[in-house]
């Protein structure tokens, strides 16, 4: 039997995620998926199993969730404000949810996209070979308070554990590699691009993320006359007004703007993540260099199940100290107080 | 050849492979084909393969494999034949649309005619009996760009964007036509109005529309198409389609 997590609330922008769908970029339909694919990576490694298997993402906030069964879970991605039954829980750590307890995750205290993993992960029905909503194609939908959540069957027991995240909630360097376009834009422009610091601005999604600066607009050489070609996400889009928009995971398959670099995918995540008004700034680097620091982010995703170590108990953070003596209202030498603990 | 064929990286994603600088149908044409040669390979690196208005995108991790590599092999397949006398696809399919020109359905047919310099009328009979085909299926999932209309009708895009077409709505601009999978803001403008889904996600076949394959969008009444909505609630709404030779 698998467990089930309901939706008792949630924030406006809940879907279901994982890796995305490939395979239809001919059809129109991009691959979609996480924004922040790594975090998909640490949850699988925090419940050791596959990164394969589906969570929630949760944009800037979460919601409030009840177990019908014991769920182990994971939460990661940007740091939000989480509490089970009112006790507060760590980030970047897994629990165990036990059946009948509520889970409320707030809003984000740094970075854009929190997930909230599921031991066997979400189990909810496959459209077109994945469980990931894509909102703009019209594929999926928002969670809503109501629903009920299947989890497949969870092999796992271990809960209480963490691991060190890179800090990728706000902003910063990010590094990009030549497009399609890059050479129409002139040598200074693209000197400029990559001396400039912008901001994320407001206007951001899962589609892109539009990046806001002080001074002139970038323009590459026929503009207009571009026709359209294939769009990969990191791609960084300059439209009519000059402002560069990084398309994400959920952008539309073609595009006649020109694009004037491409963001490494593992740094694709910190663009993701970051939030309004946070500093980025992009710098070219080579082919060779992108695919070595590519390697090495691959390699260090593989391991990450070796990072993962027992979350320490702070007395502060143990929610309800006083309940562990009064389990079944007896107190018992021999009983282990913390065996139905987290 | 005029235009040499161009092999290079999109990102870390892929390869793209580029038969032209403008938009030509021998280029369409040789793009459409070469993915086909390139899926017919089954190279093992190769993840997946699409085609815009005039290339073939070639999906590969170059992370893994080196972007020379891949390139090296396209080189040799792109020398096995003049890609751009290639024929189109065999097995293509000619689908009937029922469209409702004008009305409060579609409220930009008069000024897109005006803008092409006809009458209202005139556009109807020339849009609902052209012969359109399918250049490339992109943007959002099953969206046709289908060409080519008559020279005048080579109007440009509005500045000022649509708000919101609906899904379905037949759009035009630049001597094409598409029918849109979803609500969109556009500055391509809103002649006729289908109820074809061209993405159904709960379909066995999600999207049927292919690259090369041909469209007619043949008028009809307000009451036809009023009868077609209550009948055909599948999202075909009415299309016929027939095999091309």
């Amino acid at each position: 039997m698998s467990a089930r997590l309901e939706v008792l609330s949630c924030g406006p922008s809940v879907t279901v995620q994982d890796q995305g769908r490939p395979g239809f970029l001919a059809q129109g339909l991009t691959r979609g998926g996480a924004a922040d694919v790594l975090a998909l990576f640490e949850g699988a490694a925090l419940l050791s199993q596959s990164a394969e298997l589906a969570a929630l993402e949760m944009v800037g906030m979460g919601g409030a969730f009840y177990a019908h069964a014991d769920i182990r879970i994971a939460l990661t991605g940007a740091p939000m404000t989480a509490t089970l039954d009112d006790a507060p829980l760590t980030w970047h750590a897994s629990h165990l949810m036990p059946a009948g307890s509520t889970l409320k995750i707030g809003g984000a205290r740094s970075g854009t996209y929190g997930y909230l993993h599921v031991g066997g992960g979400i189990d909810t029905d496959p459209m077109m070979g994945a469980r990931g909503a894509h909102l703009s194609a019209g594929l999926g939908a928002a969670l809503v308070a109501g629903d009920m959540l299947p989890t497949g069957h969870d092999k796992g027991t271990t809960t209480a554990m963490t691991l060190p995240v890179d800090d990728r909630w706000d902003g910063g360097r990010i590094r990009i590699i030549a497009s399609m376009q890059t050479e129409q834009f002139d040598t200074k422009t693209q000197q400029r691009f990559a001396a400039t610091q912008f901001r994320r601005d407001a206007r951001a999604n899962r589609m892109g993320v539009l990046m806001d600066f002080d001074g002139e607009g970038f323009a590459a050489k026929d503009q207009l006359s571009i026709l359209s070609d294939v769009i990969v996400p990191g791609d960084i889009q300059i439209a009519g007004d000059g402002a560069p928009f990084v398309l994400m995971c959920e952008c539309q398959t073609t595009g006649g703007y020109p694009r004037i670099g491409t963001v490494l995918p593992c740094d694709l995540g910190r663009v993701a993540q970051a939030t309004a008004g946070d500093s980025l700034s992009f710098e070219f680097i080579d082919m060779d260099q992108a695919r070595a620091i590519e390697q090495r982010a691959l390699a260090q995703r593989k391991s990450l199940g070796q990072t993962v170590i027992p979350l320490l108990r702070d007395p502060h953070t143990m929610r309800d100290l006083l309940s562990y003596q009064l389990i079944s209202g007896v107190v018992s030498a021999e009983a282990n107080p913390f065996e139905n603990e987290e | 050849m005029a235009n040499p064929v161009r092999i290079r990286p999109v990102g870390l994603s892929g390869m793209l492979v580029q038969f032209a600088e403008q938009m030509s149908d021998p280029a369409n044409r040789a793009a459409i084909a070469f993915r086909a040669a390139v899926e017919a390979q089954e190279w093992p690196e190769v993840r997946e393969t699409s085609t815009s208005l005039v290339s073939t995108f070639v999906s590969v991790d170059l992370v893994g494999t080196a972007p020379e590599a891949i390139a090296e092999k396209l080189e040799a397949l792109l020398a096995t034949q003049d890609w751009l006398a290639a024929p189109l696809p065999a097995g293509r399919t000619l689908w009937q649309i029922p469209t409702l020109y004008g009305t409060d359905a579609a409220p930009q047919l008069e000024e897109a005619a005006e803008a092409a310099g006809v009458s209202p009328q005139t556009a109807i009979e020339e849009l609902s009996t052209a012969r359109m085909r399918v250049l490339t299926i992109g943007f959002a999932p099953g969206q046709p760009y289908t060409a080519e209309l008559p020279a005048h009708w080579d109007i440009p895009r509005q500045q000022a964007l649509s708000k919101s077409v609906p899904a379905g709505a037949l759009v035009v601009a630049i001597r094409q036509l598409i029918v849109f999978t979803n609500d969109t803001p556009t500055g391509w403008r809103h002649v006729g109005q289908t109820a074809f889904r061209t993405f159904r996600p709960q379909s066995e076949t999600p999207i049927a529309l292919s690259p090369g394959d041909e469209m007619c969008f043949p008028a009809v009444s307000e009451a036809e198409y009023a009868r077609i909505l209550e009948r055909d609630t599948s999202g075909n709404a009415g299309a016929q389609t027939q095999v091309l030779p």
